[in-house]
């Protein structure tokens, strides 16, 4: 196994492990932080494709390394705060019990 | 493969691991921030130092806190979360598990590619004149979407107390 596919098994595993939690965890700060580890595993991969790639001269995945975090930063302001809105309305955080949108 | 490597790669799995599964939001979010240290150490590994500090500096320092503060906000007065998991976990678990075989499978059975090779240190100052030159629009899309972000997560938070009366 060369460091390549070790750096893009260990992404995959982070990425199945956020899939796994923000599937099956209720509360809803954990889906969003299992999100968050899926975006780092993307992270990883960019920067494991730049650093294995043809040139390193070449700062393309750094740069989109960098801003994907921005863009997930972003995201966790917005969806924490979607989240204490949520919470104002209907008291509780618990996804299951989550459901008057239900038919 | 190194054994730096295999550390960092126990760090990470263990501490995700330990966040998806735990019982306490906070501890959760604490074993969450040795992966994202974990993550920060494999990126220094790879030669990309200034993306190791920016994700130590957004996710141990911003996005790890701001969780914190979000579980102390909404903790519920009849104690903590009723369940950990959720009624339909299994399929969630299925589905993550297929997920992985799917992607272990595509990442193994490619033909070893990449090259290893010294590594030429990104000094910050290519970086940042990268940042004002080649990719001087996205750095102002950026911008746009983080004061819109700012904005958008204070106007959703904030306690409208004339719409409750």
């Amino acid at each position: 196994m060369t460091g390549l596919q070790a750096c893009l098994l260990l992404s995959s595993l982070l990425f199945a492990i956020g899939l796994a939690g923000a599937l099956t965890r209720r509360n809803a700060i954990l889906v969003l932080i299992g999100i968050e580890l899926m975006l780092n595993a993307a992270n990883i991969n960019f920067i494991a494709f730049w650093h294995y790639g043809p040139s390193t001269t070449h700062i393309t995945g750094i740069m989109f390394a960098i801003f994907s975090i921005s863009v997930a930063a972003a995201e966790a302001a917005v969806g924490l705060a979607i989240i204490v809105a949520a919470y104002r309305h209907s008291h509780t955080i618990d996804l299951d019990s989550m459901n008057s949108l239900k038919g | 493969m190194s054994i730096s490597f295999l550390i960092i790669a126990v760090l990470i799995v263990g501490g995700t691991a330990a966040a998806m599964s735990l019982r306490n939001p906070i501890h959760c979010v604490l074993t969450l921030s040795i992966t994202f240290a974990g993550i920060a150490a494999l990126f220094l590994q790879l030669g990309a130092e200034f993306v190791g500090l920016t994700q130590i500096m957004v996710y141990v320092g911003a996005v790890a806190i701001l969780a914190v503060f979000a579980i102390m906000m909404t903790q519920s007065r009849r104690g903590l979360m009723l369940g950990t998991f959720s009624r339909n976990a299994l399929v969630g678990l299925l589905t993550a598990v297929a997920v992985f075989s799917v992607l272990g499978w595509a990442v193994l059975s490619q033909p070893a590619a990449g090259v290893t090779r010294a590594v030429s240190p990104v000094s910050v100052q290519q970086i940042g004149s990268s940042l004002m030159h080649e990719y001087v629009l996205p750095l102002e899309l950026i911008g746009l979407l983080l004061t819109a972000a700012l904005i958008g997560a204070i106007v959703i938070a904030m306690d409208r107390k004339e719409d409750a009366e």
